[in-house]
């Protein structure tokens, strides 16, 4: 019998080893990649032809798209470089993308059907300057019609066909900004029209061939312009003036200007300031004014006049032309839960073409964009679409009443994340029936296992992926027994929550921020309100959501308390000071609500949650709390403690004045901050000692106030190859922030950044550029406690002669010592995390998010300060790597595998119940997210292990057992026979 | 493993240098420019694939210039191109999923109007022409098995298989080799001993 549970034991090990990377039917089993765009800033439909439709996009995020504008897919996309930010996009001779980027110094085309880029200019520019660009809607491959781009000073004809640049006019002398280029149909002849000083208009009549000035007219405004312009026809184009009360009308018929001046306030009465607004309408323009849109329609001569307004809150696209020479526009408007869509002809106003109405979600804010298309329905009449973009920064494809497809934009541009756990599964909820019948449970393992063997057939393995999502009930809203289920809140830069299920990455709610105070809030970060465990049970989880209303750090925070389970607001309040550092201080109330200090310009620090049970465990431990603020820009780090209640009649007994305790001042001249870093407060460390090959004790340092900060020398703080390896030196520091003592000081010659690091327990990995080998370099600072390295003898621990008992405080000295090892590393990074378990007991793995979008695991052990060239036999048992110059980068260890997620910007990892495991997910214009194993799933079996196998095998050992049992009888019996 | 994957690669470098030489020869690295800004021209070079999906990935490729500092494109004869780049060592990256690119070490001269010098930084390969290869091609998955008898019968349970099929039909062969009276014996002393035999273990053997 022992025999056959050893057996059995061998069985289950041989079949629990599993390999640490993917294969590749694995993948998308745990993990979820989401492809985004960002803002739509411009697009341009391309429709004509038969076959797919398309919508060519570029947005905030630097993406240059094309979308389907069927299913609102993606067919290509590119994401440019950080400081490419696009200018202007259109389709030239009817197959190529055309982008403007750089501030008008880059002009790149790409073939339209498949996203290759076929040419790139670059384009000189003088100075910044906006830029513009101009494409001709012609599909003659003629050199007689280039595109037309102004920027920088200059303006230039490119052809459409190769880039080449025909020729190039420098404006920079005369200081002429190019406001609007005008290519008459038919004609050779461009005019350009733009402003000198915003004080006097210039025409000028260019040939486009050669690029030869025919004739130029130029005519002092008295007045100045503001720069806000709007063209109505090909010979006009409407000004508001520098008070911004007079709107002027620039003909220039055959190259002669004349103005027309005519003040907003004969149009509208008790008129305030105009604004000129962005869509292009035939013979008509759109004035805002007194908080109401007014169409004013541009007559022969330049007369102007009002023939409708709207409410404000009205959103426009450009005009088209339709049937008959005639033009029309989409406006859209909100009324209470539903949208207005409205397509007018810009002739006859009170012609509605089409008047739609449809039902939109509240959490999408308002229209901020409208792009109408038309095409020709089957009974010979218009049909419009209106592609819509939304204030949370989603994109809509409206048409026929309906929207067709919605893509959540917003995600894009994440700004901070946290996760939360899902609901308990309550009683009475049943479970989801997987197996219904043994038979089903057996087939469902048979094809798994022809799975693994590579027997299966296509509709096998679809069979086989179908099934183990199915039993996995990894899309379920209710907690899992692993920890595998939970909800990962990510705030945007547009001020919407989103929730999403670990499981899919479906959207399970989204919430938009309101605030009283102003329209709509910029989400900052996010905070742990309320984590309820213990007494607290029956109180749902909560995050603190910390917005502001504007872009300026001194401009009024908002705070809104979002209960996880359901996505609703709790409360939301318009706190009247400013927020500049949120600090979640350890401490909790009664009903697990976490106390949060929120620091302002002022030097006040304010008291959350406003309760008197919060006042008084705050008061408790008035002295004992201590922060610290980072001055990037004078290079001083300074350590405040809280010294007493704020004075003043608008100070409530919740604001605290700080005082300075301490400074760290870097000397300018020699060092610049360029990065800092604490370790996650939540992290776990298992144990404080590590023990050594040769039986030595060494104790971590581990404290939570360590600050690591890098600086480089002012001249290495820019780019690579923009200084000498002489000129830079790159310094790390470890900081303690209670006492402002510099524990540590590195310093690498000839080094520089840009510094990503990662603090995590008793060391720091971090990676910059060293100049003189030319690459990556990546160092490991281990730090450990050098006063309870004398506790390791075992007599010393049984006599009680050891000081572990002895309080560790942070006011005293510590005695450290460290260890560091430098590595190259073949890559750029830009950022660095690392795994978090839920017990600290699994090793560490460090996940790389490289240049090229993609992330790669790199175990800890490979950055250990004890690698050596040769290790001993004993350390290599321990797990000890021969030392290389390099770290590897093994191909298999990319957790994102095939994937890319472009414009990473960041990593977040979280623990699962499953010691093993733990929680990745990436973020940037695309998300990802993955389970990984640090040191494989040891606490678990695989979703692979294959019971059939152990079953069938099994039933033969029975079955062989029963055949040579009889056989031993028969020969038994014969031999009793004998 | 890895001295024949070293041999192949060199040998297609080999190939494409000599291809190079006669079609790509006028095309030196030379940059042209302003006094303090220069254009660094190159070609990116992937071995030709029979994959499908090949001229997607190359649609994908991009290539870096100091760590983010510019990006760009390749046009589809593989050239790329960086403008406004000033006189100094700048590190060219290229990025292609599948591909592990080295990075290169660039130096632009201000003192010979721009030339240029590269440098593979991973195998310090100095090259005459600023045409980038895949060091290695990735594979991101573990590469399944392919069904094997011979994989099937290493296993620990095809070992356990194997180790019953020869106590069923060998040890019986073995036991009739043995001398009766020793068997006898041998049998005798075992019963004495009280070791079970595989009989006794099974209920109603007797």
């Amino acid at each position: 019998m022992a025999i056959r549970v050893f057996l059995l034991l061998l069985l289950f090990l041989s079949s629990a080893i599993v390999s640490f990377s993917l294969y590749e039917d694995q993948a998308g089993l745990a993990d979820w990649h989401q492809r985004y765009i960002g803002k739509v800033k411009h697009a341009v439909f391309h429709t004509q032809k038969t076959g797919r439709k398309r919508v060519i996009v570029s947005t905030e995020e630097n993406v240059v798209a094309s979308l389907d504008l069927r299913h609102g897919e993606i067919f290509w996309r590119h994401v440019l470089g950080t400081k490419d930010a696009i200018d202007g996009v259109g389709i030239a001779l009817g197959k190529y993308v055309i982008t403007l980027s750089s501030e008008g110094s880059t002009l790149r085309a790409w073939n339209l059907p498949d996203g290759q880029m076929v040419w790139e200019t670059a384009l000189s520019s003088a100075h910044h300057s906006k830029s513009l660009l101009s494409v001709p809607i012609n599909l003659k491959v003629d050199k007689d019609y280039p595109i037309t781009v102004f920027g920088g000073g200059y303006l230039h004809a490119v052809s459409a066909i190769d880039g080449e640049v025909l020729w190039e006019k420098d404006f920079t002398a005369e200081g002429f900004e190019v406001q609007r280029v005008l290519q008459p149909l038919g004609s050779t002849v461009i005019y350009v029209l733009g402003f000198v000083n915003l004080s006097e208009a210039v025409v000028y009549q260019i040939d486009s061939k050669i690029g030869e000035v025919v004739a130029q007219k130029s005519m002092v405004f008295p007045g100045g312009f503001s720069g806000e312009i709007s063209s109505v026809s090909s010979d006009k184009v409407v000004v508001l003036d520098s008070k911004k009360s007079i709107l002027v009308t620039i003909g220039f018929i055959d190259g002669d200007i004349s103005f027309q001046k005519t003040p907003v306030s004969d149009l509208v009465e008790n008129s305030g300031n105009a604004e000129i607004l962005s869509p292009l309408l035939s013979n008509m323009l759109a004035v805002k004014v007194n908080k109401r849109t007014i169409f004013v329609k541009v007559g022969g001569e330049g007369k102007l006049e009002v023939v409708d307004s709207l409410s404000d809150e009205t959103a426009m696209s450009d005009s088209l032309p339709v049937a008959d020479d005639q033009e029309a526009f989409a406006s859209v408007h909100h009324e209470g839960s539903k949208i207005h869509l409205m397509v007018k002809l810009v002739n006859e106003l009170d012609n509605v073409l089409l008047r739609e109405t449809i039902q939109m979600d509240q959490h999408r804010g308002r229209v901020h964009k409208v792009f109408m298309n038309n095409y020709i329905r089957t009974d010979r009449s218009n049909g419009f679409r209106a592609l819509i973009v939304m204030e949370d920064h989603s994109l809509l494809l409206l048409q026929q009443g309906a929207i067709v497809w919605s893509r959540e934009e917003g995600l894009a541009s994440v700004t901070d994340v946290t996760t939360a756990e899902l609901p308990v599964e309550k009683d009475g909820v049943s479970v989801a029936k997987v197996e219904h019948t043994l038979f089903e449970w057996l087939k469902g393992h048979v094809l798994k296992l022809k799975g693994s063997l590579l027997l299966a057939s296509p509709e096998d393995v679809v069979a086989i992926q179908e099934l183990r999502v199915k039993s996995s009930g990894k899309n379920k809203l209710t907690r899992d027994h692993n920890g595998f289920r939970k909800l990962i809140l990510a705030l945007t830069r547009a001020g919407k929550l989103f929730a999403l299920h670990t499981g899919d990455g479906r959207i399970v709610w989204s919430m938009l921020l309101k605030s009283q105070a102003c329209e709509r809030p910029n989400g900052i970060s996010l905070y742990q309100w309320q984590v309820p465990h213990h007494h607290a049970m029956d109180k749902n989880p909560s995050v603190l959501v910390v917005g502001r209303c504007g872009s300026d750090s001194s401009a009024p925070g908002v705070l809104s308390f979002v209960d996880v389970y359901t996505g609703k607001k709790i409360t939301s309040s318009d706190i009247g000071h400013s927020v500049v550092q949120v600090l979640p201080l350890p401490f909790t109330d009664s009903t697990e609500q976490r106390l949060h200090l929120i620091a302002d310009t002022v030097g006040h620090v304010h008291l959350y949650p406003k309760t008197s049970e919060a006042l008084s465990i705050f008061q408790r431990e008035f002295q004992n709390i201590y922060w610290y603020t980072v001055g990037a820009d004078d290079g001083i780090i300074r350590g405040h403690v809280m010294k007493s209640s704020c004075s003043g009649e608008t100070a409530d007994e919740y604001c605290f004045t700080t005082r300075e305790l301490w400074t760290v001042v870097f000397p300018s001249e020699s060092e610049k901050i360029i990065s800092t870093l604490t370790r996650k407060p939540n992290e776990v460390v298992h144990t404080q000692a590590k023990v050594n090959t040769d039986q030595d004790l060494l104790y971590k340092y581990v404290s939570r106030n360590l600050l690591f900060v890098a600086t480089v020398s002012p001249k290495g703080a820019g780019e690579i190859g923009s200084v000498t390896p002489e000129e830079s030196s790159l310094v790390v520091y470890l900081i303690d922030t209670i006492t402002g003592r510099i524990l540590h000081r590195l310093s690498h010659q000839g080094c520089q950044g840009p510094v990503h690091a990662v603090f995590s327990e008793n060391w720091v990995v971090y990676h910059y550029f060293n100049l003189r080998a030319h690459k990556y370099e990546v160092t490991v600072v281990e730090i450990y406690d050098q006063s309870r390295a004398e506790n390791k003898n075992v007599w010393k621990l049984i006599l009680g002669k050891h000081n572990l008992t002895a309080p560790i405080t942070s006011y005293s000295r510590p005695e450290v010592f460290t260890k560091s090892q430098s590595y190259f590393f073949a890559q750029s990074v830009k950022t660095i995390a690392v795994t978090s378990t839920a017990k600290g007991i699994t090793s560490k793995q460090l996940l790389i998010g490289t240049i090229g979008d993609q992330i790669l695991a790199l175990d800890k052990r490979f950055v250990d300060p004890r690698r050596t060239l040769n290790p001993s036999q004993a350390e290599k048992e321990e797990g000890i790597i021969p030392l290389t110059d390099s770290l590897p980068i093994i191909p298999q260890s990319y957790v994102t595998h095939s994937h890319r997620v472009e414009g990473l910007k960041g990593i977040v990892t979280a623990p699962s119940k499953l010691e093993s495991t733990t929680h990745v997910f990436a973020y940037g214009v695309d998300l990802f997210y993955t389970r990984l194993a640090p040191s494989k799933t040891y606490d678990s079996l695989t979703d692979d292990f294959s019971y059939a196998l152990l079953l069938i095998t099994i039933v033969a050992l029975v079955a062989a057992i029963y055949i040579t049992w009889a056989l031993s009888e028969k020969k038994e019996l014969s031999e009793k026979w004998r | 493993m890895a001295p024949i994957l070293r041999s192949t690669s060199l040998l297609a470098l080999f190939v494409c240098h000599i291809s190079l030489f006669f079609f790509f020869a006028s095309n030196l690295p030379i940059s042209s420019g302003s006094e303090d800004s220069y254009t660094i021209t190159g070609r990116v070079r992937i071995p030709a694939s029979t994959v499908i999906g090949h001229a997607a990935k190359f649609s994908n490729i991009k290539v870096i210039l100091n760590g983010g500092q510019n990006v760009t494109f390749l046009r589809p004869d593989g050239y790329f191109t960086f403008h406004k780049v000033p006189a100094g060592t700048h590190l060219i990256e290229v990025y292609a999923m599948g591909y592990f690119f080295s990075p290169v070490r660039v130096d632009v001269s201000a003192r010979h109007n721009g030339k240029v010098q590269a440098t593979l930084t991973e195998t310090r390969r100095s090259l005459t022409e600023l045409v980038l290869e895949p060091l290695r091609a990735e594979q991101y998955y573990e590469m399944r098995e392919p069904f094997n008898v011979m994989a099937i019968a290493k296993s620990p349970m095809g070992l356990m298989v194997g180790f019953m099929v020869v106590v069923v039909f060998l040890m019986p062969k073995l036991m009739e080799n043995i001398d009766p009276e020793e068997m006898k014996s041998a049998q005798e002393q075992m019963r004495s001993q009280g070791v079970p035999s595989l009989s006794s273990l099974l209920p109603a053997s007797r």
